[in-house]
């Protein structure tokens, strides 16, 4: 009952005659309702199995089976680590990722510096960029999969190879890698662009003109008011970038289904080989899970950590 | 206040009468209504319409509603396992991938129907090898899971009109020395990709299966592989070492990549959809595909080369053995359905397993496993792939179907298409790589003593 109030006292003044007793909900109990069903759905479907899933990857526990978790310690993370295969995965991602993220940070970079000048044409211009990221990256993979084809696909042609003689990008262990990357900074450069941008906006206009009083060059216009003042948001769209590509899968299965071989086997597109179907290794695939997950979070951490002190400094 | 007191009295007593003995009634209540519905799952495709129009048949003649539930392929396994993992009764029958046996039968998923099916004379009607990939597990064990339903295995779809064309037909004789025709053996096959792989002119010899999603590229191989006499494992005790990476395998794994290069460019990852779309493109005289997508071929309104398209079963290999690699699903009971839901379910497993209930089967479309219909003239002229077809159910080989089966397929995919597609290593280091994983998995899962 301490959700509810008294009555308050009237004194006897017979305008503050008392209404009918009637319950009222206290200011406190009025917050508890409305955050308790964000609370509620918050710790059902993201606490709770982050959580299960933990107690999970200490077990040996197939989602399928009929038979209850049965307690392995270590055992599945010890698989994990031990297994030459999924360290192979793991550098082939971190591979990707280091290719996808630079490129998309200087591609982005470099436009948002183009389009900071306004011309003519320019806002469509923007828009039009900006259309890749706002595709699903399944439809992505399957239209790549197209333009790729050394046959009929226009890539090849805009390198200026005759139809059938260029490389086969998908089918080569050596090309198949950087074709995803090339995919995925068509699809996520203008991501990065668009955060520049705002930041390159976001630069007050007397900086450039006491710079220009000072006589200073263009580069170190540049290198001391461009850059550090853009940095932090160029931080932050490469940490979303570099999480983003450790979990990286739709875009991979559309495009090469992680082949040819393991060329392009992410973590990611592994992870939901070993805890989906056919092998539906749930134990073993929530280990692997919490070890990227450990992965990932200690990658935003130097991000992060950098970020501060570029912030402290500017 | 004396009613809320009688509220708490009652309330209180409640429970105490809940867990009294059961009182008996004073008339017996009438017995339990019979069964008025089942449901079948099953995949999202042609065949599961023709199994819902056998449906409406079954209501006709007794009054029982069946309903085919279809789920995409993509979820079509994970709805399946979730509803086992629940023990759930959502269906109550299921046409199961052959491969999902030894997992359904050892986790008590799928009740078994070895008493039925033999008392009732029905695993007589069906081909020996359907009733032993659909229905048995393990395998030779003599114990059924599943009634041998929709029958499906990889053939080859080819372009008579290349085929027949009298000027193709002289350079192909004067450059091989014999006649053009579809081919016998997997080497005339191969030969006959070759003298039909022409770059210039935007056509190939075959498209085959590569994806390494699933299970693509492992089924085409599994083509050449049995045809060539080898095996996944020793049939007695498991054993993998000597059998999967056994000289024959060597060089059914070689011959399988040489293949692959007349394949038209940018087929690093085709399955049945993108063998079909090869075809119906016009860029290869032959395609592989599982019989069940040859409907689309022989369909003037998705192939406009429909009126040229033939249908030919799977070649022998060096030593004349010929298998195609399985497809196709059997009938299984839910076990966790009610035993009177379990006697419905055996009886309209019972009406269509009939002879004259498979004729109609066949009729809609369904690849029926019965002998008698399979040989049967109607069935053999009824689509012009059917003689293929019914060829091919006597030669059908299957992969692994034990509970760990998802683990070793993913390692034959990987290593497969890393050697097929990506030219990564020789045939021996691949078949050693994947006997040596193979061991590692079924010791652990206690198949290999």
């Amino acid at each position: 009952m301490a959700f509810w109030n008294k009555t308050p006292k009237t004194d006897g003044d017979p305008l503050l005659r008392p209404l009918p007793r009637r319950r009222q909900l206290s200011d406190r109990a009025i917050l508890w309702l409305f955050i308790a069903p964000t609370l509620i759905l918050l710790v059902a479907m993201n606490i709770f199995p982050l959580f299960y899933s933990l107690f999970l990857s200490f077990t040996d526990y197939s989602a399928i089976s009929a038979s209850p978790p049965v307690w392995v310690g270590l055992g599945n993370y010890q698989r994990v680590l031990s297994d030459k295969q999924l360290w192979t995965y793991f550098a082939i991602t971190g591979r990707y990722a280091l290719a996808a993220v630079g490129l998309e940070t200087l591609l982005g970079f470099g436009l948002a510096m183009v389009l900071r000048e306004k011309f003519h044409a320019s806002g469509f211009i923007t828009t039009l960029i900006l259309v890749p990221m706002m595709l699903s990256p399944v439809v992505v993979g399957l239209f790549w999969k197209l333009i790729f084809n050394p046959q009929s696909g226009i890539f090849n042609y805009l390198l200026g190879f005759a139809a059938g003689q260029g490389p086969d990008w998908l089918r080569d262990p050596k090309l198949a890698l950087w074709a995803v990357v090339i995919v995925d900074v068509w699809m996520w450069a203008p991501f990065v662009m668009l955060l520049c941008l705002s930041g390159l906006n976001a630069i007050p206009e007397y900086l450039y003109e006491a710079a220009v009083i000072d006589r200073a060059s263009p580069w170190f216009q540049f290198w001391r008011i461009t850059l550090p003042q853009v940095a932090p948001l160029l931080l932050i769209a490469v940490l979303f970038r570099t999480i983003e590509a450790f979990k990286a899968f739709d875009l991979v299965m559309g495009l090469t289904g992680g082949g040819p071989g393991d060329a392009t086997e992410l973590i990611a597109v592994n992870l939901y080989r070993i805890a989906f179907p056919p092998q539906f290794q749930t134990g073993l695939g929530s280990a692997l899970a919490y070890i990227i997950l450990v992965l990932i979070v200690a990658i935003s951490n130097l991000y992060i950590r950098t970020l501060n002190q570029i912030r402290g400094e500017v | 206040m004396k009613k809320l007191a009688l509220l708490l009295v009652l309330l209180m007593v409640l429970p105490f009468a809940a867990c009294g003995p059961a009182k008996t009634p004073a008339v017996q209540p009438t017995a339990a209504p019979a069964v008025k519905e089942l449901t079948i799952m099953w995949a999202q495709w042609d065949p599961a319409d023709y199994l819902q129009k056998v449906g409406q048949l079954y209501e006709q003649e007794t009054g029982i509603k069946v309903t085919v539930i279809q789920e995409p392929w993509g979820s079509f396994y994970n709805r399946v396992a979730a509803e086992w993992a629940a023990h759930g009764t959502a269906f109550d029958m299921v046409v199961g991938d052959s491969q999902w046996l030894g997992q359904a039968a050892t986790q008590g998923h799928y009740l078994e129907l070895t008493d039925f099916l033999k008392s009732e004379g029905i695993d007589k009607t069906v081909t020996e090898a359907t009733l032993k990939y659909y229905g048995e597990y393990p395998t030779g064990s003599g114990r059924y899971w599943a009634y041998p339903t929709e029958g499906d295995a990889v053939g080859w779809a080819y372009r008579k009109d290349l085929f027949e064309n009298p000027e193709e037909k002289a350079a192909f004789k004067a450059r091989y020395g014999y006649d053009l025709d579809v081919p016998k053996t997997w080497e005339q096959l191969y030969q006959i990709a070759e003298f039909f792989t022409r770059p210039d002119k935007g056509l190939y010899g075959v498209a085959i299966y590569t994806q390494k999603d699933y299970d693509g590229i492992t089924m085409g191989f599994e083509n050449v592989f049995f045809s060539w006499g080898a095996d996944w494992k020793d049939p007695k005790t498991n054993e993998v070492k000597g059998w999967v990476n056994s000289p024959q395998a060597v060089e059914a794994l070689e011959f399988y990549r040489k293949l692959y290069a007349f394949a038209p460019p940018g087929s690093s990852n085709d399955f049945f959809a993108e063998c079909n779309n090869h075809f119906t493109a016009g860029e290869v005289a032959m395609a592989m595909n599982y019989f069940a997508f040859f409907p689309a071929l022989s369909n003037p309104a998705t192939n406009p080369h429909a009126s040229v398209t033939g249908f030919f079963a799977v070649p022998a290999g060096p030593t004349g053995q010929r298998f195609a690699a399985l497809g196709g699903q059997g009938l299984s009971i839910n076990a966790y359905i009610s035993p009177e839901r379990q006697e419905a379910a055996k009886a309209f497993i019972r009406w269509f397993a009939s002879e004259e209930i498979q004729r109609k089967w066949a009729e809609f479309g369904g690849y029926t496993c019965n002998k008698n219909v399979l040989a049967s003239e109607a069935f053999l002229k009824a689509q012009p792939y059917n003689p293929a077809f019914a060829d091919t159910m006597q030669v059908v080989k299957d992969f692994w179907n034990v509970p760990v089966y998802g683990q070793l397929l993913e390692v034959v995919q990987r290593e497969l298409q890393a050697y097929v597609v990506g030219g990564q290593g020789t045939a021996k280091e691949v078949l050693d790589r994947i006997a040596e994983e193979h061991d590692s998995i079924l010791r652990q899962a206690g198949l290999i003593k």
